[in-house]
């Protein structure tokens, strides 16, 4: 079991938790995930190592509220603890050796794009941040993201922060306006990250984006996690979670992605039903 | 005076259309009087042939004798002497290749129902059985075991017995490897490996789940914290592809992920949250146990339509022939002498149908097997609307990447005669060292590992 020592929410569809997993946070680094399980009867899901505190042998992990098993794991609170907390997965991304990169977050997608620029930033690169959101009120780590870099631009899709347009937007303007980047590294969801491609294609920058795919065990074992990377099959698990975004089939990914969307869907109605049943209840 | 019956004593079974409908166990076992009928057909040879076709030894008349002797807890203690999961074997060993092969009932007739004898005994025990768990005394040395798959699992269980200090490192939140994911329930009851689990936890064998080693804890770290030796049974656990156009469509699995949903996560129960998509037309590639497990697999999760596709012969087919008898009984589908080239889908990316060409059999090959040879313009479509590979696994790279000095050879680590690898201290053994084989070769593997490292430690 795994406990939880901090629980924060960051806006009405995303929370923060601080874990401990003192074996877990001993050897963590930015880009790896973690794969976690509720209870008993819960699914297993990945979600990334958005921070980490070795003395304290903490992991924290930030995730949207979009369905059953994040509904349940919303529900646990400081002091709670979850039952299985599997770690740290995948490869750490490789960011050293550049001038100036273009972190791009979209979305939930921030909270793993802000620890890429802070380890960005914490080598030297000079680090402008792109975030984008769908309003004002969905804003999260503003403060964490203006300190992890040189600039940030902050986006929304409706235009209600005063800055209306999307990631691309911005990322677009900064190279019209004669920013030269030899980075992008663009986390969100999958659209989100395919725009950013094929942008930073057009204007040859290397882009690493951090795939998003359904997985189970996350060793390598059952190859859900497949994706096309230039025309052969990798594992976002053991190969990834980061690729080269522009070698990456996104019409494949898009598509696996949805596999389970009908049952996803129904699942979290079922359970908001049961939720506000036990509302009513109480 | 031996029971002369040519044929071995029938196995009740429930119904074929009721059980294609349902998870549980396919098989009852024998009764006691079934029983004691086949273990009278027994001749009890002396030289007992059988025994060196079991690659854990198990003294095999002897633990018959004491069916016939009526003294069940002895006929246990014999098999649990060489056996670290008993129940385990007598349901899923491939029998009829290891000690019924040699049987010298064989050569005339129907080999003695030795893995049907053995289950019984197991199952006897756990309904019956006293639980009273022999501690060895301790010898104060540490011993790191990577895998809870049968490899790791009888690795420990015979050092545990020797007095060692053995903890069980394992990747899933749930110890037992291929056991629990693999393996079908209907196949193999999960209580019944839970059982053999718990029994090694209570003879003092310690396991830590959710622990990936390469990633959390790296082999040299164990060293540091004081294990002496270390074994690795991190199994076969890379799916294949066939690289053919349309394998990332929704709706094609590897036989791994599709098995793990239904047998680890549960997908078939509805109380568990783990999706699966319930298909109606499926079609399983590869001729082997894992295929015939997942074909009836989907069949049981409501298939209409389930094709096994396989490019040879039945002859050629590597699975079990008891799993193939059942399979057909299952209303399973055969499309022998068919090789996959394409998988189509449509718009949204859901599977359609899988391309198929005709094969014929031609000279042997390095395996000894007639290889298949594609007929030209054969080509034509199955309509499925789901489409499973099991076409086999190599082994897992994640030890293999994380260790210095670890020699492999295509993935496979490489050990000498006693299991030990490149690394001093380091041994290994089962699918992570031959690719993906048997439970019970696995089992061979860790028992000879185990008397390896005993004798490693104290010539230190």
């Amino acid at each position: 079991m795994f406990q939880i020592v901090e629980k924060r929410s960051l806006n009405p569809s995303m929370t923060l938790m601080v874990v401990k997993a003192p074996y877990i946070a001993k050897k963590a680094k930015a880009g790896q995930f973690i794969i976690l399980r509720v209870n008993e009867k819960g699914e297993r899901i990945p979600l990334t190592i958005a921070d980490y505190d070795r003395e304290a042998g903490t992991v924290t992990i930030i995730f949207q509220i979009v369905g059953k098993t994040t509904m349940m794991l919303n529900q646990l609170n400081k002091g709670d603890a979850i039952l299985d907390f599997i770690g740290p997965l995948g490869k750490a991304s490789e960011l050293e050796g550049h001038k100036h990169a273009a972190v791009v977050g979209g979305g939930a997608g921030c909270a793993i794009a802000y620890p890429q620029a802070k380890a960005l930033h914490a080598m030297g690169t000079t680090v402008d941040m792109i975030a984008g959101f769908r309003n004002t009120d969905l804003i999260i780590l503003e403060e964490e993201m203006k300190a992890a870099s040189e600039h940030l631009y902050l986006m929304t899709d409706d235009g209600s922060n005063g800055h209306k347009g999307f990631v691309t937007n911005a990322l677009q303007a900064n190279i019209d306006n004669g920013v030269s980047y030899d980075l992008v590294v663009a986390i969100g969801p999958l659209p989100m990250m395919r725009a950013v491609c094929d942008l930073t294609k057009k204007a040859g920058i290397k882009t690493i984006i951090s795939m998003n795919s359904i997985m189970i065990d996350g060793t390598g074992m059952c190859g859900c996690c497949r994706l096309t990377v230039d025309g052969k099959t990798k594992f976002a698990c053991v190969d990834g979670p980061d690729f080269d975004g522009h070698l990456v089939d996104f019409d494949e990914a898009i598509k696996r992605n949805a596999t389970y969307r009908k049952q996803e869907r129904e699942a979290a109605e079922e359970y908001k039903c049961r939720l506000f049943e036990g509302v009513d209840n109480a | 005076m031996p029971n002369m019956k040519p044929d071995k004593t029938p196995m009740p079974a429930q119904d074929p259309i009721v059980r294609s409908g349902n998870f549980e166990e396919v098989e009852y076992g024998y009764t006691h009087e079934m029983a004691l009928e086949e273990a009278q057909r027994c001749l009890q040879c002396k030289h007992a042939p059988c025994m060196t076709g079991c690659p854990v030894h198990v003294q095999i008349p002897n633990f018959i004798k004491c069916i016939i002797d009526g003294d069940m807890d002895l006929a246990y203690d014999t098999i649990r002497q060489t056996s670290s999961l008993p129940a385990v074997c007598g349901r899923v060993c491939p029998q009829e290749r290891q000690c019924e092969k040699i049987c010298v009932r064989g050569i005339k007739h129907e080999a003695v129902g030795i893995g049907r004898l053995e289950r019984y005994v197991a199952d006897w025990k756990m309904k019956n059985g006293s639980l009273e768990i022999k501690k060895a005394e301790p010898n104060g040395h540490k011993v790191a075991i990577l895998g809870a798959g049968p490899a790791g699992l009888t690795c420990a269980g015979d050092l545990c017995a020797k007095g060692y200090d053995v903890t069980i490192y394992e990747a899933l939140h749930t110890a037992g490897g291929v056991l629990m994911y693999g393996i079908p329930e209907f196949r193999l009851p999960k209580e019944i490996v839970q059982k053999e689990i718990d029994g090694l936890r209570e003879s003092g064998v310690k396991i830590e789940t959710n622990m990936v080693i390469g990633r959390v804890l790296s082999i040299d770290e164990l060293f540091e914290m004081g294990f002496e030796a270390v074994f690795i049974g991190t199994g076969a656990g890379l799916p294949r592809f066939m690289n053919i156009p349309g394998e990332g469509l929704s709706g094609v699995y590897s036989a791994n992920e599709f098995l793990t949903r239904i047998n680890l996560m549960k997908a078939y129960l509805h109380d568990y949250d783990t999706p699966i998509n319930r298909p109606k037309c499926v079609a399983v590639i590869g001729g082997g146990n894992v295929a015939m497990d997942a074909a009836r697999s989907a069949k049981r999760l409501g298939a209409e339509k389930v094709y096994i596709v396989y490019r040879r012969s039945e002859a050629e087919m590597p699975a079990r022939l008891e799993e193939i008898h059942h399979a057909k009984e299952e209303g399973i589908i055969f499309q022998l002498l068919h090789n996959p080239v394409a998988i189509h889908g449509d718009e949204e990316g859901h599977v359609t149908a899988i391309e198929c060409v005709k094969m014929e059999l031609g000279e042997p090959d390095e395996s000894g097997r007639r290889s298949p040879i594609a007929v030209e313009g054969s080509n034509f479509n199955l309509e499925v609307d789901t489409v499973i590979m099991a076409i086999g696994n190599s082994p897992n790279p994640l030890i293999c990447q994380t260790t210095d000095g670890l020699e492999d050879r295509r993935g496979c680590i490489v050990v000498d005669d006693h299991m030990k690898t490149s690394r001093e201290g380091v041994y290994a053994g089962g699918d992570t060292v031959t690719g993906a084989a048997t439970v019970i070769l696995a089992m061979g593997a860790g028992k000879d590992a185990a008397a390896a490292i005993d004798e490693y430690i104290n010539s230190k």
